[in-house]
């Protein structure tokens, strides 16, 4: 029953995302582990594909998932089921939002959410750091099992200086593959793709 | 205008903003101001900032709240099918093909390197990602050690993500109720 799976997946990844972006990253994060849906590494490479094209990552991801793990009946429900739970709850706000925004629970459950989302983005980024860097697993303590080092942390911090000066993300993974393909041709000793 | 006519224009809108806005989420809300606020006058300027503040306090993606909200307000229910359909399908169709298209050509020699060098370029945009949520926590100290915590939480007890997010919902709706006491006190 994947079909069903995938729904009932991406409806909680739907319901307990708060904020935009990546706040659904850690959770995405959880359930493609737990299921062996995807690995790290396509997970990662994903968030490329999903920047680089229009639209949420929420819906792109739930797409691509989908469409990997049951086809195109897979994308269809794992896509409703990832818009269903936003889709319900702000019917049922739309006619009360100005009490509903005000009220002082939702508002004392807010300022705990927002900085637990920020906690738990940093901790996705860390394991994602940890496979992009040692895509042979960090405890591989011979240099020469992870020699892509070198290159993968002087492209990430020359890339990340970018980010913060508001150069376009499509620039960026544009940069990032032009140099991974010139490093993959003429430096193939420091290169593990 | 009757409502079918409108939800159908609604459809066309979202899919054009789906289909044109790039990283999705708050990158939609300035597309979305011009589309329906200036230009068609279906909601009022003042409304797109509720708009952001209600997708802020609802689970869900940004994309998704504010299509079904816009929807709503515009023309009942069938105006948040809709817009809310019109928003998604823009991605459900590029991510379909391009899945396909993945599964034969991931193991091209360039693409692979390709993919490597990509790698490096996504942790950086996942650390500003991570910033500008920062920046839009709160700053004060029961913020910082919720962060904290659920960063240990997740990183390093790896207990699961639905229960720390409950777990920090909780402590700042008590410390809330506790300062809101305090206040009057």
């Amino acid at each position: 029953m994947i079909l069903l799976e995938l729904f009932l997946t991406f409806f909680k990844i739907g319901l307990f995302t708060f904020g935009g972006g990546y706040a659904m990253l850690p959770l995405i994060q959880a359930e493609v582990a737990s299921n062996g849906w995807l690995s790290q590494e396509e997970l990662v490479n994903f968030i490329a594909v999903s920047e680089s094209t229009p639209g949420p990552f929420a819906i792109n991801i739930a797409t691509y998932i989908g469409t990997e793990t049951g086809g195109i009946l897979g994308a269809a429900c794992a896509t409703l089921g990832v818009v269903m739970p936003s889709f319900i709850i702000i019917l049922l706000v739309a006619k009360i939002y100005d009490k509903f925004r005000k009220n002082k629970g939702v508002q004392g459950c807010m300022s705990g959410l927002k900085p637990a989302v920020v906690g738990m983005i940093g901790a996705a980024i860390l394991s994602m750091v940890g496979t992009v860097l040692f895509p042979k697993g960090i405890m591989a303590t011979d240099a020469l099992q992870n020699p892509s080092l070198p290159i993968s942390i002087i492209l990430a911090s020359a890339m990340t200086v970018l980010a913060f000066k508001k150069v376009h993300p499509i620039i960026i993974i544009c940069i990032s593959a032009a140099v991974g393909i010139l490093c993959g041709y003429f430096l193939p000793f420091l290169t593990i793709a | 205008m009757n409502k079918f006519k409108l939800a159908l224009q609604l459809f066309s809108v979202f899919f054009k903003i789906g289909a044109f806005t790039f990283g999705g989420g708050y990158a939609m809300i300035p597309f979305i101001q011009k589309e329906t606020a200036e230009k068609r006058k279906w909601i009022t300027e003042e409304e797109i900032l509720e708009i952001i503040a209600i997708a802020e306090s609802t689970p869900g993606p940004i994309a998704i709240n504010s299509a079904t909200f816009v929807g709503y307000r515009v023309a009942g229910f069938w105006g948040s099918a809709f817009a809310t359909f019109g928003v998604v399908l823009p991605s459900f169709l590029i991510i379909s093909i391009i899945a396909m298209l993945l599964q034969n050509f991931a193991d091209l020699e360039p693409v692979r390197f390709a993919f490597f060098g990509i790698r490096a370029g996504v942790l950086a945009l996942l650390f500003k990602a991570l910033w500008t949520m920062y920046k839009k926590a709160p700053k004060n100290l029961i913020s910082y050690i919720i962060m904290g915590a659920s960063f240990l939480a997740v990183a390093i007890l790896k207990i699961n993500v639905l229960i720390v997010l409950i777990g920090c919902a909780l402590t700042g709706l008590i410390s809330s109720l506790i300062m809101e006491r305090r206040k009057r006190a």
